[in-house]
């Protein structure tokens, strides 16, 4: 592993520290949720916590459902049963900002990033909850609102120097290689200072140098950071190296849950990922 | 060599949110401000006055306001003529109502009215979007122009159903009505239009630009960054229209002199959106080289061949200008998105670097 410039502390007082919830405590909990598209079940019945401060992975088959599940946690779904106690609150129905503005960021499978925008801008954007001058500050930009952005813009570069990114900062994004869109998504999340970070595929279609990278940051960003992680991963070596509990989705529903060694060994996961007839 | 940039360096993020980051950028723009404010006047006549300048600056910003909505937070709308046409009226009605009123003062709350009605319109965009909306602005837009006709009390009861401009003094001067002289009227509308593009750039490139162009490139990922896409959305609507509607009423006040309904009808949305393409979307430079080509273009189709001796009718020069703009708009589309701003944006970055190119 290479040196590179720490995440921690450097980065002001991370939000993770301050949700109240010790480390090892439960940070998320999930309920009994059901989740149907019309007649798709997408999810049925699953109940799984993540505690704060681990790394946490949610395995499965494709369509098994796990980025519907990830979709529950941030508001982007309701379920139609269950509930989601994050932070020890319990919520039903409720929009994604409100999900962000509590501490929840994402990455997507398919990255989600503003095209148009450079790379700068895209994790600025991710600064936005944090940042409050209204829009008469905004138009005079002397004073106030010039001093905010700067501030931001220091919590930017930081970010953009442990993702060792700098290269690429006045690129609009859609000229990127996937890879590089991949870790500008990282650092756009990173850049709300989420206590939970949900990451949807963080390493598809990653060669394995880039995978290397990332799984790195991964790691750092859970040490130093202190930010708990939910992810979502195909490749089952990176899941055994990273996490510290592994939920395996199969057709919906919940077929294993524990220690990365104890999955890996589980008869029905076996059976799910070689894909004996159900 | 125009434009090197080496030895100039950034010690401090602030430096680098320096509106001009390059020292040329900063003599280019002294050197318009000069040709603007010093040299036009001086040497412009009458003609170029109200046939050039003033309109080129007021479309420009019609164009500036329709951007932020369209070309920052990717909304599309096609009532920009009636939202012209709310802030018109609304500026009659006050000047009107309130005759000792400061004029600047007037126009500003001519804005509020159609910023309002604009954020009122722009109400659908937060369950439709794309095409859809653009039709639910049409609907705005035929609404709207149905009231100025029908509403007699918005035009005095006037029996031509026109509204005339009556003569408004600031500070001892004319700046509208029939007594004003063109020159004041073109340093008014400068000083105008340079106050609200330096407020315009100040939002664009800070946090609220940011949250719209996010939400133009992607409203469910701005969603999940924490942004509330009601809000940015209805603010968009708010500050373009806003925008608008100082335009509308530059528009009628210290150009046209007089208007019915019927100006502020499609066809003046359509022109300012086609401005606001040919110059560049998400551009604010764009809406002036835009301004300029679409006021200038039929001022020289009916000038340069009479000056080679070639007799041209009028409606000529009207179909040749429909073809032309008609070209421009599908070349800009297909070829170049962002518009004029797009290819000076080459240029300077080609100047940056000549003449050696590696
Ligand atoms: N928006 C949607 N509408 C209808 N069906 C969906 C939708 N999203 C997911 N599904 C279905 O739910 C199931 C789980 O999908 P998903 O959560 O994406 O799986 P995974 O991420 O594990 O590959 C699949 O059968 C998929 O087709
Ligand atoms: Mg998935």
């Amino acid at each position: 592993m290479n040196a590179h410039p720490a995440i921690g502390p450097a980065l002001g007082q991370p939000d993770a520290s301050d949700d109240g919830i010790a480390k090892g405590e439960v940070l998320l909990k999930v309920d009994n949720v059901s989740l149907s598209f019309g007649g798709v079940k997408a999810i049925t019945d699953i109940s799984f916590d993540v505690r704060k401060g681990e790394i946490r992975a949610i395995i499965g088959p494709n369509g098994a459902g796990k980025t519907s599940m990830l979709n529950v946690v941030n508001g982007f779904y309701t379920p139609q049963q269950g509930t989601i106690t994050f932070r020890g609150v319990e919520r039903r129905a409720m929009k994604p900002h409100h999900a962000v503005r509590q501490g929840i960021a994402r990455t997507f499978q398919n990255v989600a990033l503003f095209k148009g925008m450079t790379t700068l801008e895209n994790i600025m954007a991710g600064r936005s909850v944090h940042m409050h001058r209204n829009v008469f500050w905004q138009m005079l930009w002397h004073g106030p609102a010039l001093k905010e952005e700067i501030e931001h813009r220091e919590k930017v570069e930081e970010i953009i120097d442990f993702l060792e990114i700098e290269h690429i900062r006045r690129t609009p994004v859609g000229k990127l290689p996937y890879g590089l869109q991949k870790r500008v998504e990282l650092g756009r999340a990173l850049a709300m200072e989420p206590s939970l970070l949900l990451l949807d595929e963080p390493m598809a279609g990653m060669n394995l140098e880039e995978k290397e990278d990332m799984s790195r940051f991964i790691i750092d960003v859970n040490q130093q950071r202190g930010t708990t992680i939910a992810l979502i991963e195909h490749d089952m070596g990176v899941v055994m190296d990273l996490s510290d509990r592994v939920v395996v989705l199969d057709y919906g529903k919940k077929i294993a849950d524990g220690p990365p060694d104890e999955v890996k060994n589980d008869q029905a996961v076996i059976d799910a990922y070689l894909g004996v007839a159900h | 060599m125009l434009y090197r940039v080496a030895g100039q360096f950034k010690t401090s993020y602030e430096a680098d949110y320096a509106l001009f980051p390059v020292r040329q950028d900063a003599w280019l723009l002294a050197f318009i401000l000069l040709l603007a404010f010093v040299v036009f006047p001086m040497t412009a006549n009458e003609f170029v006055f109200r046939a050039l300048l003033i309109p080129v600056l007021i479309y420009s910003l019609a164009a500036l306001g329709l951007n932020i909505l369209t070309g920052y937070a990717g909304q599309l709308s096609l009532g920009t003529g009636a939202f012209m046409g709310v802030g018109a009226y609304a500026c009659y009605k006050l000047v009107t109502i309130f005759p000792e009123m400061n004029f600047v003062i007037a126009l500003a709350i001519s804005g509020l009215f159609s910023a309002t009605v604009g954020m009122a319109f722009g109400l659908p965009s937060l369950r439709i979007k794309g095409f859809y909306l653009a039709i639910a602005t049409l609907a705005a837009q035929f609404f709207l122009v149905w009231l100025f006709q029908k509403w007699a009390w918005l035009y005095n009861y006037n029996t031509s159903g026109a509204i005339q401009v009556p003569n408004i003094d600031m500070f001892g001067v004319t700046v509208a009505g029939p007594n004003a002289t063109a020159i004041v009227q073109y340093y008014f509308v400068l000083a105008i239009v340079c106050a609200i593009t330096f407020l315009a750039i100040n939002i664009t490139r800070g946090r609220i630009g940011r949250i719209w162009k996010s939400v133009r490139d992607m409203d469910i990922a701005a969603e999940l960054v924490g942004i509330n896409l009601m809000k940015a959305k209805l603010m968009a609507f708010f500050v373009s229209s806003y925008i608008v509607g100082i335009a509308g009423a530059l528009f009628v006040f210290l150009w046209r002199g007089a208007a019915e309904a019927a100006l502020f009808d499609i066809p003046l949305s359509f022109r300012v959106l086609f401005i606001a393409i040919i110059g560049g979307l998400g551009s604010i430079l764009g809406n002036y080289l835009g301004a300029i080509l679409i006021v200038a273009l039929p001022v020289i189709l009916s000038t340069v061949p009479r000056a080679f001796g070639l007799p041209i009718s009028p409606s000529m020069v009207e179909h040749l200008n429909i073809m032309v703009v008609g070209a421009l708009i599908i070349t800009f589309l297909i070829v170049e998105p962002h518009g004029l701003a797009r290819y000076w944006a080459i240029i300077r970055e080609k100047l940056i670097i000549w003449p050696f190119p590696h």
